[in-house]
């Protein structure tokens, strides 16, 4: 079933305002106000939500076993939003941005069971041409790698262009020109000329706006960012931030913003998935994740991180490793690590849990009605994250 | 499990390479027990005229040459020379070429140039005319010399190799972790710069061992390596050359035996090179 | 040349105490070809005059982005990189003036620990034989006195005696590090160079290694020279901090003073673009314009100025240098106009 949507992308880029960024500009940033952009985009479903996972399962055959790495995932992302998805390596949380776009491949497999609808379509029972059109066009994704995801030897200015001229059917000149157009929304100076080298004559910082305006040219309604800033240095990262959040303002994008760094998400998102083993362990509004966290894994991150602002006697960290994911621990993932684990927690893994307005925990404790105890004590920690240094 | 172990099981699981791994470990023991293996003496001359040219059967399972000797003994002695000429060359070429590689990228900047400039120098001359010009000049030239010929003329891709290898082993952390320890020279070079080395050492002998095949049958065949009437694959084509329509078991054997061991050699030193690449060491 | 014997850490300390460690305007430049043929040639001033000193005891740590010079400062204070000039002491000696056998045994007590625990261990050797390698270089043990020593080292960095006939690849991240920690102790050290030793590992095992380091610390009296990007782990981990942009120390002070108010307009860029896991609080942001330059090509005069946003840069920061200097107590901006 070939959806021959209406090309709302053909006004050309230019009537995009790319501000230098050469003047000071202290943009005081109001958390609040995340996820609540100018534009909010048109979703598909009228008063679905745009993106939609349920029940993601991805399982790679390995040598020591199936390692079952994403197992009965649930996200939902709306028009405009930004969401956060947060965890340590190995949780699945890439493996889930790739099962979205369908980029598994061999020896990774995506479960019958589980279901990615876009905008209303289930994307994993697309032909492949389908999902193609959806690809880089409606859907983008930035991938972790700055260095590894640009071909080497083409020009950075062809491989945009090679996106627009997929999906926008336009010719050669105008989607080179567009390319120029793209380089310069994310604020590369000298688009031009830069749009004919090649990427390893950019530095990190520069081939991750690259990477964005691949990802950005064909004015997606949602960006799947994988780290997007992991690789480069902070206050590049915080430039690149701030590009992202201007762009994503301007076309009313909703953006899953996937990541390790606690700070990030809570400078970044209105709404948080803490995943864990490849299961979501946690969902909250980000501010209310940071007041009070519920599950123990997140109040255990929380206390193991390190903070700039409010530095402590001895970080607690949380006991133990992550186990593999060929040997997903009985009962509760988080059991073996988690010290408030109780016989229950043993013998049945839980399920996602309400624990609040608008939140929810894979965890017992929550059903608990008496539960007014958090983890963090028992880590041993100094501060939650909610208290502040006097 | 140690990195040799690793190494093997994924060469096992590579059937080709395993496949012509055994091939080679064949031709090796029947080199070596050419001797017991071979149904008659390879210089023999039994019956100059009646035994002449005979076509394989059940006495002569390759037949017979021109000078009624058995195809099939000289074969095996042929193998002899053949794989001794490879192992012993390669082995020299590739000990020569890893010194060199070792000094140059351990040395100072002026030494590491001079060197590599003479393995520049080397990697230009032509290698077959060189030998041809020595062998042609020395009268009655041992194998020995075939050896060192083809050995003197052939380590320089390795030294390039082991070079490089070393000069990125000198940069990695846990070599800088070792000289921080305090860690010196000869030390630090068995302990951290070795056990690196051997794989790429190990593949670029085997795989050198088939062209040094090649070149020394080239040789023989000539007239300049082994001389007759002792077997080389090379000078046993040379005899069957013009009888090709006749006799042809004469050269097809040895020719034959050549496609086969060359190309055993190449397709085992390929299996060696995957499966020893550290790359995978992770 | 003798050391500034006597000469206070710092300004205001009445009692005068030699540090373990000195470094006095350190410069290390690379000779790099590039270009058809190697045929141009470029200097990488990668250190550009530090000074800093680390006492006994004592852990300075040492913030920086890549292309700062910090991994190469930290590489030549081991020596383990030439330097082009400078001195570096180590209790009271001039490393650079021992003789190598002097030399080898001062090494004992310096020693550092990587960042990248993939590439810091020999993949061919066992951990314990790894751990075990200070031990034979130094006569300190041998044969099963050495084993008996490895397995002591490695339960007191958190790891299981009985696994040191393992190969690195059987562990993960962040006990790779702790072998990597263990290999360092092994030798007994005074100083330990700390380069980047948590950036590769997840949150939670980062938590641990850190811990780990505290406590050694505590327990036999190390000093570190610890060196990151990331703030906030230098924050909780040193009292005193020094801020390096491309190759020079541009502020230098105590942890509380510098995290809440910095005086050089990097370090306030810097501070104020970490990413803090606060939702609710404003904070003013300072966003820096293009791409740090690269240490090829080191602007004239200050070199942060091309990318500065102070309201008063003015003709002599493109051109005169600005030193090192008290602004406070034990305080030292590198800056015109702070």
């Amino acid at each position: 079933m070939s959806d021959q949507r209406e090309d709302r992308r053909t006004d050309p880029p230019a009537d995009r305002r790319a501000d230098p960024p050469a003047d000071r500009r202290t943009a005081d940033r109001d958390p609040a106000a995340n996820g609540r952009n100018g534009a909010a985009g048109n979703g598909g479903a009228p008063g679905g939500p745009l993106l939609e996972i349920a029940d993601l399962k991805v399982t790679f055959s390995t040598a020591e076993g199936v390692a079952r790495a994403v197992d009965g995932v649930d996200l939902t992302v709306d028009a405009g939003e930004t969401v956060g998805l947060v965890g340590e390596s190995g949780c699945g949380k890439s493996v889930t941005a790739l099962a979205t776009l369908r980029l598994v491949e061999h020896p990774g497999l995506i479960a019958h069971g589980s279901r990615v609808r876009f905008e209303g379509r289930d994307l994993l029972s697309l032909a492949e041409r389908d999902i193609r059109a959806v690809r880089g066009n409606h859907l983008a994704l930035i991938p972790q790698e700055p260095a590894a995801a640009l071909n080497p030897v083409l020009t950075v200015g062809s491989q945009i262009a090679e996106v627009v001229r997929a999906h926008l059917h336009v010719s050669r000149a105008e989607a080179a020109w567009r390319a120029i157009e793209m380089l310069k929304a994310v604020g590369i100076p000298d688009p031009e000329k830069r749009s004919r080298a090649y990427a390893h004559q950019l530095s990190g910082g520069m081939r991750q706006r690259v990477l964005i305006a691949i990802a950005l040219a064909c004015r997606p309604r949602l960006l799947l960012a994988d780290e997007p800033t992991t690789a480069l240095d902070v206050t590049i990262q915080a430039e690149i931030l701030e590009l992202l959040d201007r762009l994503q303002r301007e076309l009313g994008m909703a953006v899953l913003l996937i990541t390790h760094n606690l700070g990030l998400v809570a400078e970044r998102t209105k709404r948080v998935y803490v995943m864990y083993a490849g299961q979501i362990v946690e969902e909250a509004p980000t501010v209310e994740l940071f007041r009070a966290p519920a599950h123990p894994y997140t109040q255990g991150l929380m206390a193991a991180v390190p903070r700039p602002d409010a530095p402590r006697e001895r970080l607690a960290s949380i006991p133990g490793q992550v186990p593999p994911a060929t040997r997903w621990p009985q009962g509760c993932r988080f059991h073996p690590r988690c010290p408030l684990a109780f016989d229950r927690c043993r013998a049945e893994a839980p399920p996602l849990l309400p624990a609040g307005e608008g939140r929810s925990a894979r965890c017992w404790l929550v059903a608990d009605e008496a539960y007014g105890r958090t983890a963090v004590r028992t880590y041993g920690g100094g501060r939650s994250a909610g208290e502040r240094s006097p | 499990m140690s990195a040799l172990r690793r190494a093997w099981v994924r060469f096992r699981a590579r059937r080709v390479a395993v496949a012509a791994g055994i091939v080679v470990l064949l031709l090796a023991l029947a080199a070596v027990a050419a001797p017991l293996l071979a149904p008659a003496d390879p210089l023999a001359q039994p019956d100059p005229v009646a035994l002449q040219n005979l076509p394989p059967s059940a006495q002569h399972l390759l037949g017979t040459d021109r000078y009624s000797r058995d195809v099939l003994s000289r074969l095996l002695y042929g193998a002899r020379v053949s794989l001794g000429v490879g192992a012993a060359a390669a082995l020299l070429a590739v000990l020569l070429g890893a010194g060199v590689g070792v000094a140059a990228g351990l040395a100072p900047p002026a030494v590491d140039q001079l060197l590599m400039r003479s393995v520049d120098v080397g990697l230009a001359l032509p290698r077959v005319f060189l030998i041809l010009l020595v062998l042609a000049l020395w009268e009655a030239a041992p194998p020995s010399l075939v050896v060192v010929l083809i050995a003197l003329t052939g380590w320089f891709q390795t030294s390039r190799v082991v070079r490089a290898l070393v000069l990125r082993l000198r940069e990695s952390e846990f070599v800088q972790a070792a000289r921080a320890l305090g860690t010196g020279g000869w030390d630090l070079a068995r302990r951290h710069l070795l056990p690196h080395l051997a794989p790429a050492i190990i593949v670029s002998a085997t795989l050198d061992v088939g062209n040094i095949i090649l070149l020394e049958s080239g040789l023989s065949y000539l007239g300049l390596g082994i001389r007759p009437p002792s077997p080389s694959w090379g000078n046993m084509i040379q005899d069957g050359r013009d009888q090709l329509l006749t006799a042809p078991w004469v050269a097809a054997a040895p020719g034959l035996a050549l496609l086969v061991t060359v190309v055993a050699f190449n397709l085992f030193g390929d299996g060696l090179q995957d499966a020893l690449d550290p790359r995978r060491d992770r | 040349m003798t050391p500034p014997d006597g000469t206070p850490v710092r300004p205001y300390d009445r009692t005068p105490v030699r540090p373990l460690l000195q470094v006095q305007d350190l410069v290390v430049h690379f000779t790099r070809h590039s270009g058809l043929l190697g045929s141009r040639r470029e200097t990488v001033q990668a250190v550009n005059g530090v000074s800093l000193a680390v006492g006994r005891r004592e852990t300075l740590g040492l913030v920086g982005e890549s292309g700062c010079g910090k991994t190469t400062l930290a590489r030549a204070v081991l020596l383990l990189v030439e330097k082009t000039s400078g001195t570096v002491w180590f209790d009271g000696q001039d490393l650079h003036a021992l003789p190598p056998a002097e030399l080898r045994r001062m090494r004992r007590r310096l020693q550092i620990v990587f960042q990248d625990p993939y590439t810091s261990l020999n993949p061919r050797m066992t951990v314990g034989a790894a751990i075990r390698e200070g031990l034979i270089v130094h006569r300190l043990a041998e044969g099963a006195a050495a084993r008996r020593r490895v397995r002591e080292l490695m339960e007191e960095v958190g790891l299981a005696p009985g696994e040191a006939d393992k190969y690195p690849h059987e562990f993960s991240g962040g006990q790779r590090q702790r072998v990597g920690i263990a290999r360092a102790l092994a030798v007994e050290p005074e100083l330990l160079v700390c380069d980047e030793p948590v950036s590769a590992l997840d949150v939670s095992v980062q938590a641990q290694v850190l811990n780990l380091l505290a406590d050694l610390q505590a327990r036999h009296g190390l000093s570190y020279l610890f060196i990151s990007h990331d703030l906030a782990v230098v924050r909780h981990v040193a009292p005193r901090v020094a801020v390096m942009y491309l190759g020079r120390i541009v502020e230098e002070g105590p942890a509380g003073e510098l995290y809440e108010r910095p005086k050089h307009p990097y370090t306030q860029a810097l501070l104020s673009a970490v990413p803090v896991p606060d939702p609710v609080t404003k904070r003013p942001r300072i966003v820096l314009a293009g791409d740090p330059p690269s240490p090829v090509d080191p602007p004239p005069g200050c070199p942060f100025h091309p990318r500065c946003q102070h309201p008063a840069k003015d003709e002599t920061c493109r051109t005169v240098r600005p030193e090192l200097l008290d602004r406070g107590p034990e305080q030292r901006v590198a800056c015109h106009k702070a």
